[in-house]
């Protein structure tokens, strides 16, 4: 076996045999699985509390408005009840709330008065209640029939198709893509940082422990770092591997227990009155688990994973490279925090700016974030989501993988210099202009 | 027959001079010693061997051939600070570093199998290197640099840390493989060792090669021609005669007994002065001062040192 091959294989092994590995592999998907069906779960999660009501109706005309439910109970009181003795009767009683309607109700204001702080649910059941009590007898004042005026009603939806370039019609959803093109993205980063400082470490432990002199009396320098680099690389595609098979596994055997279709329309409003805005999650859910399915079915997943893959693997040879230079020049630690942050800015200002980027995945800033080598294997993924060649051209798309194949062939080239002259040079005060030093020293 | 020669080594360091045309020759299947201060350049040298960094210019011949990539694969080398993956096996990482070596997965589990056995230190084999101590843990690494049986050996400081008992194992087992034929540099301050274990030296100071040759080669040149001679009887000076040809550096009576250091000048020789010495009393033991490496390195570095002092005034 080739000794960059060697060298892989131990990088490989001693890694995936780490309890850590283990650990991580098993509880991610389960994390991750978590925080789709968790926040749903939650909101599910009505109170079991149950809950009496003191009702004050000074206009009389809400007697029948507010239905009882299994949790919320009823109370009318007595119209002349003052707050104090309300007060007194609610503390007696152990009434939740006390709520006071008004004489005049268009002109003054309805109050709820309660020892503690009602929740948003009461608040909000109370008048969505109230509300539709007062339209229903405007209306009737106005002799509208209210089964007319039922049936007027209509709930819509729009659904999303997409044409696509062999003339075919498909489901699609923005919100799904949006979804999927940010967890992309946000997925490569987490690995490019994690696998990059294991690449790190590494190359500082065999310094440390001095290690690195008996192997480079058997090895070139550069062989010792690629095949560190490649080693670890494996060791992140075994893991997302085994996630996606785990996640895909886990979601399927627990999504119909927890989610079935009806229970996602309920949780969606519910989880509209307390957050007051959407967000992507609860559209998502709004079409419904199977047509989920359905537009998750239609996405060109070759095209997806094939990029994906692409994009990581070139964003972490190009920052492991760089992760194993700075590795390799410092001694301790501490040290490496002042090579880290300049480094790792692109990367920390890709994932802030992708945000703005999902929202406008053709603009001009998301065309130079995609093809700029240093943000792009963040970024680029959020723009393949939208399809290709809608929202990358195929030009784009090229020019962006051939500037980041050079790139790390370009940082590689750099690491090397620096990794060979840093891993046996010791107590050396590590500036800027050292490495540039470095770099020109002849092999 | 020389197997290992190097002419002419130059290798700088951004602003400072390691090595100045140093040129040593190592004799096949002899134990060579490569001595010199701190800072010297002994390390650098040892580096430039083991292809580690290569030299600005000058060449390195390795059995004839100039030194190659492929050599490596015939180089043990045991360098000063000692190393290993602290999480890996015993018996995983020794399989790994053969491997690097060019021998196959095999042959290595063969040669660790006679090697471990020889050593006792089986039970080391599933061991995590941390779970050892430290004098373990360089058995384990010697067990590593001898085992794919290189031609040319470079121990770097190989007694620092060994307790007695273990330098003495060492110290055995490098006597056994220069009787194997391996040839063997080994570069240290302990003058004991060298004393014990070299056939021949070089000297290293401030980037330059001051002294080399074979131990008796070397002590001949440093004799001092002092002898020592035990003495049951009354003596304190020489006759006039011998005043010219003998010169008295010491004298010490110990009860019954004097100790006297005598210097033979000129080439006068020792039966002379025994014959002169038979009438005064009974002589217990007469031998040469032999001057110990220690004092030879003292003396050479010194020496030179005070030299480019004064040529730089």
């Amino acid at each position: 076996m080739s000794k960059i091959g060697l060298i892989t294989k131990r990088e490989y092994i001693t890694r995936v045999q780490k309890k850590s590995f283990i650990i991580i592999t098993i509880l991610g998907p389960i994390l991750m699985a978590a925080m789709f069906i968790v926040p749903i779960w939650v909101a599910t999660q009505k109170d079991n509390e149950i809950k009496s009501i003191a009702i004050i109706d000074n206009s009389g005309k809400f007697k029948t408005a507010i239905e009882e439910t299994e949790y919320l109970k009823i109370n009318f009181l007595d119209s002349l009840t003052t707050v104090e003795d309300a007060k007194a009767i609610a503390k007696e009683v152990e009434f939740y709330a006390v709520l006071f309607i008004p004489k005049d109700f268009d002109n003054e204001k309805f109050t709820l008065y309660s020892f503690k702080q009602p929740s948003v649910d009461v608040t909000s059941f109370l008048t969505k209640n109230l509300e539709s009590e007062i339209e229903k007898q405007n209306l009737i004042a106005q002799n509208i029939d209210l089964e007319v005026l039922e049936s007027a009603k209509k709930d819509i939806k729009i659904d999303v198709y997409k044409w696509t370039k062999d003339g075919e019609t498909e489901k699609s959803s923005t919100e799904i893509i949006m979804a999927i093109g940010f967890i992309a993205a946000i997925l490569i980063y987490m690995f490019i940082f994690m696998y990059g400082a294991q690449v790190m470490r590494g190359v500082m432990e065999e310094k440390n422990n001095r290690i690195v002199e008996v192997i480079i009396s058997s090895v070139k320098p550069f062989q010792l770092m690629m095949g560190k680099i490649i080693g670890i690389a494996l060791v992140a595609i075994t893991q997302f591997v085994i996630w996606i098979v785990f996640t895909a596994a886990l979601v399927m055997l627990i999504q119909p227990l927890i989610m079935p279709d009806e229970l996602i329309t309920q949780n969606t409003e519910v989880v509209q009155n307390i957050s007051g805005n959407q967000n992507v999650l609860t559209n998502a859910s709004e079409s419904g688990i199977s047509d989920v399915m359905s537009v998750l079915r239609n996405l060109n997943y070759g095209l997806l994973i094939f990029c994906f893959i692409f994009y990581f693997l070139g964003g972490y040879l190009l920052y492991s490279s760089l992760f194993a230079a700075i590795g390799g020049a410092v001694d301790n630690e501490a040290d490496t925090q002042q090579f880290m942050l300049p480094l790792t800015i692109p990367l920390i200002l890709a994932i802030v700016m992708a945000q703005a980027i999902i929202m406008n995945p053709d603009g001009q800033i998301a065309f130079w974030f995609s093809i700029i080598p240093f943000t792009s294997p963040v970024i680029m993924l959020i723009r393949v989501a939208y399809g290709i060649p809608e929202a990358v051209t195929y030009w784009e798309l090229a020019l962006s993988m051939i500037l980041l194949i050079l790139t790390f062939i370009g940082t590689t080239w750099v690491a090397a210099k620096i990794y060979r002259t840093g891993i046996l040079m010791y107590g050396k005060k590590i500036t800027y202009k050292e490495l540039w030093k470095w770099l020109r020293y002849k092999n | 027959m020389d197997f290992f020669t190097t002419h002419n080594i130059v290798k700088n360091y951004s602003n400072h001079l390691a090595l100045n045309k140093v040129s040593i020759s190592v004799p096949e299947g002899k134990i060579f010693g490569l001595l010199g201060p701190n800072g010297a350049g002994k390390t650098t040298l040892i580096r430039i061997i083991n292809q580690i960094t290569a030299p600005d210019s000058g060449e390195v011949f390795f059995n004839g051939e100039k030194l190659k990539a492929k050599h490596i694969e015939q180089i043990g080398y045991l360098p000063e600070e000692r190393g290993l993956y602290k999480k890996m096996k015993v018996g995983e990482q020794s399989l790994y570093l053969a491997q690097l070596k060019g021998l196959t997965k095999n042959e290595a589990l063969k040669r660790l199998k006679y090697w471990f056995e020889k050593f006792e230190i089986q039970s080391w084999w599933d061991k995590k290197v941390e779970e050892l101590s430290k004098g373990m843990a360089q058995k384990v690494q010697f067990v590593i640099t001898i085992l794919h049986e290189p031609k040319l050996l470079i121990f770097d400081e190989p007694f620092s840390g060994f307790d007695p008992i273990n330098a003495d194992l060492l110290k055995k087992e490098i006597l056994e493989l220069k009787e194997k034929g391996s040839t063997i540099i080994f570069s240290t301050h302990n003058m004991s060792s060298v004393e014990e274990l070299c056939d021949n030296i070089a000297l290293i100071n401030k980037s330059e090669k001051i002294l080399e040759g074979t131990m008796s080669e070397i002590r001949s040149k440093y004799k001092s021609n002092i002898y020592n001679i035990q003495f049951s009887g009354k003596f304190n000076k020489l006759a006039a005669s011998f005043t010219a040809d003998y010169e008295i550096i010491d004298i010490k009576e110990n009860h019954e007994n004097t100790d006297v250091k005598i210097k033979i000048l000129n080439e006068n020789s020792t039966n002379n002065l025994i014959e002169y010495l038979l009438p005064h009393g009974k002589i217990n033991s007469f031998n040469e001062i032999i001057p110990n490496m220690n004092d030879i390195f003292i003396k050479v570095v010194n020496k030179f040192n005070e030299i480019s002092t004064s040529v730089e005034k």
